[in-house]
């Protein structure tokens, strides 16, 4: 009997691209078409550890995404580096969600799945980076969690012991399975798929589910069940003094300075 | 339970020392409590901390609740998350505090899924503001597309607890005249707190060579450098102003700098007084990460790029032929005049 091995996983724009996206200043909408999307960098950290945990222990590594329907390119990828089932939620009941309604969404399909004994996730996204989502579902559930793990070792095979990142330094916690673990950068480096590995994708199994699917309350999910939620969108008052230099590039240079010199900066 | 519609403030303290976002969250609680004429609290979790709660008075708090237990020494993630959200429920604060720190943005998340309440991340502001002629706490956080911010509400469950970004708030003036009442709270510190979960040791680790925190000029370069075809020129710039290097999210995802010199959103953020930021067009997760910056010189070679909103001084060029020419008449600068 194998480990129960859950990642979750989010698609986000390319960090890239992330000048070119655009709100929509009237209605707050994220305007992101044509920006490439991947898979959140540290969520692939994520999924190389569990995939490390179940080569050790044997078991299973399920991924998880809630997202629009293209979210289920990024559940292919993962499948394609080796998680064995994708799981999708996806619904217009779920849209709009702040994260404590992420988070809901999360645990009833977790529910449903029954029990697992490590669930991972990246300790946080690109795109807006709260870092909330693992820690309020650990919360849900009712497991223990660590946010900012950079070092996991099994003392045995019911419990850990991490190495959180701090400041400056780290701290090292105990943590009984089952546990939720928020992992950084530097724990690993997340594998690539190969030919065959790709060629496996087809034959894995990719749950759809809705809200109904996972009995989920819509007074618990999406923007029903978001305690927030965003009040508009505006130009950041950025009180610099916003002066261009003009003229040739050594007249520029030569004006740059002559202000540096005069705020005195150098 | 009493509701006392106190705004809180939650101390983070690492051997009884407190983390500097503590006292800048305590400049804006006096803000915020002065203009909606409601008390500012503080609470503080640790072992022999009394010291330190008297600093949080001397920084603005009317009232410190104190836990203080052997047990709680360290960070404890459990305990600290069911003693904090007991006392929350006792006195039914409005508003909570949280510095967004390594600790705080564990913390927070799993008191506001014990309360089913609202929790904003990073914020760079805070304010009383109106939605549709309604008044709301607005949460300023960074946004996409430059220099956008969101603003998020929380309209209906209490207490709305938001976490603030480390280094962008001016700091709490201290002032021992100041007055304020230390409450102790006795913890009901249970074993099964540690059974699951425990902090079993801290260790620091001061940062390799000239921190960026500290440093007085910040270089940063972003995926614009690639048209140099690396970092050297970076450094060169760096050398002569006596400063540090850093780079954007795009340059550490290449491997062109190590992950603790990466500024913005999920790195670090840093004050000096002067920020040079080369070839980097300026999202919002970059930019909020050189906010407290006294003077920033920005260099990109397209002219529409947000940088230049949050810029100083702007010079649209080609890197390439700007760089050297900046490190030349720097250079100049440099050098003892000849007479």
């Amino acid at each position: 009997m194998g480990l129960e091995i859950l990642v979750c996983i989010k698609q986000v724009p390319h960090p890239d691209h992330f000048s070119e996206i655009r709100l929509d200043v009237g209605s707050g909408r994220i305007i992101r078409e044509g920006i490439p999307a991947i898979i959140n960098p540290l969520d692939r950290n994520a999924l190389e550890e569990g995939l490390r945990v179940k080569e050790r222990f044997s078991g299973r590594v399920t991924v998880i995404s809630m997202g629009p329907p293209q979210a289920r390119e990024a559940l292919e990828e993962a499948l394609a580096m080796g998680a064995d089932r994708g799981i999708l939620l996806c619904d217009m009941a779920f849209a709009g969600a702040d994260t404590l309604a992420t988070a809901n969404a999360l645990f009833y399909a977790i529910r449903k799945l029954g029990k697992f004994d490590l669930i991972y996730c990246g300790n946080e996204t690109v795109d807006s980076g709260t870092a909330q989502v693992g820690p309020q579902l650990a919360e849900l559930l009712d497991i223990p969690q660590v946010s900012g793990v950079r070092e996991v070792t099994f003392t045995d095979e019911k419990t850990l012991e991490v190495k959180r990142a701090l400041e400056h330094g780290y701290m090292k916690v105990r943590v009984k399975l089952p546990a939720l673990v928020c992992v950084t950068r530097d724990i690993n480096r997340p594998r690539l798929p190969t030919v065959q590995s790709i060629m496996e994708v087809a034959q894995k199994e990719m749950i759809l589910w809705k809200a109904k699917d996972i009995g989920a309350p819509p007074e618990n999910i999406g923007l029903k069940g978001s305690p927030t939620c965003a009040a508009g969108v505006y130009e950041h008052e950025s009180g610099r003094r916003r002066e261009i230099m003009q003229g040739s590039t050594k007249e520029k240079v030569q004006k740059a300075v002559a202000r540096l010199k005069e705020l005195g900066a150098i | 339970m009493s509701n006392s519609g106190e705004i809180w403030v939650i101390g983070e303290q690492r051997r009884g020392r407190l983390e500097e976002v503590s006292l800048e969250l305590l400049s804006k609680g006096m803000a915020l409590s002065q203009r909606m004429g409601v008390t500012l609290s503080a609470v503080l979790l640790g072992d022999e901390v009394g010291e330190t709660a008297r600093e949080l008075v001397f920084h603005g708090a009317e009232k410190v609740y104190l836990l203080e237990h052997a047990r709680l020494r360290y960070y404890q993630s459990e305990a600290y998350a069911r003693l904090l959200a007991g006392v929350i429920k006792e006195h039914e604060p409005q508003i909570i505090l949280i510095g967004a720190t390594e600790i705080g943005k564990e913390l927070a998340p799993r008191v506001a899924a014990k309360l089913r309440t609202g929790l904003t991340a990073h914020c760079i502001d805070i304010y009383g503001g109106e939605v549709d002629a309604i008044p709301h706490l607005i949460h300023v956080v960074p946004g996409w597309g430059g220099n956008l911010v969101m603003h998020i509400i929380c309209p209906q469950r209490r207490p709305e607890v938001i976490t603030v970004k480390p280094g962008v708030l001016p700091k709490a003036v201290r002032a021992e005249k100041r007055k304020g009442k230390i409450i102790r709270v006795k913890p009901d510190v249970r074993d099964k707190d540690f059974s699951r979960i425990e902090t079993v040791e801290v260790v620091e680790e001061p940062p390799k060579g000239k921190s960026l925190e500290s440093a007085d000029v910040v270089v940063c370069g972003g995926w614009g450098m690639n048209a140099l075809g690396g970092f050297s020129k970076v450094q060169g710039l760096a050398d002569i102003l006596g400063g540090v290097v850093a780079g954007t999210r795009p340059v550490m995802d290449r491997g062109w700098i190590e992950e603790g010199r990466m500024i913005g959103q999920g790195g670090k953020t840093v004050g000096p007084g002067l920020f040079v930021s080369l070839g980097a067009s300026g999202a919002m997760h970059y930019t909020t990460g050189f906010m407290g910056s006294k003077v920033v010189l920005a260099v990109d070679r397209n002219p529409q790029a947000p940088i230049f909103q949050m810029a100083d001084i702007g010079i649209v060029g080609d890197l390439r032929e700007v760089l050297p020419c900046l490190i030349e008449e720097l250079k100049k600068e440099r050098m003892p005049r000849k007479s």
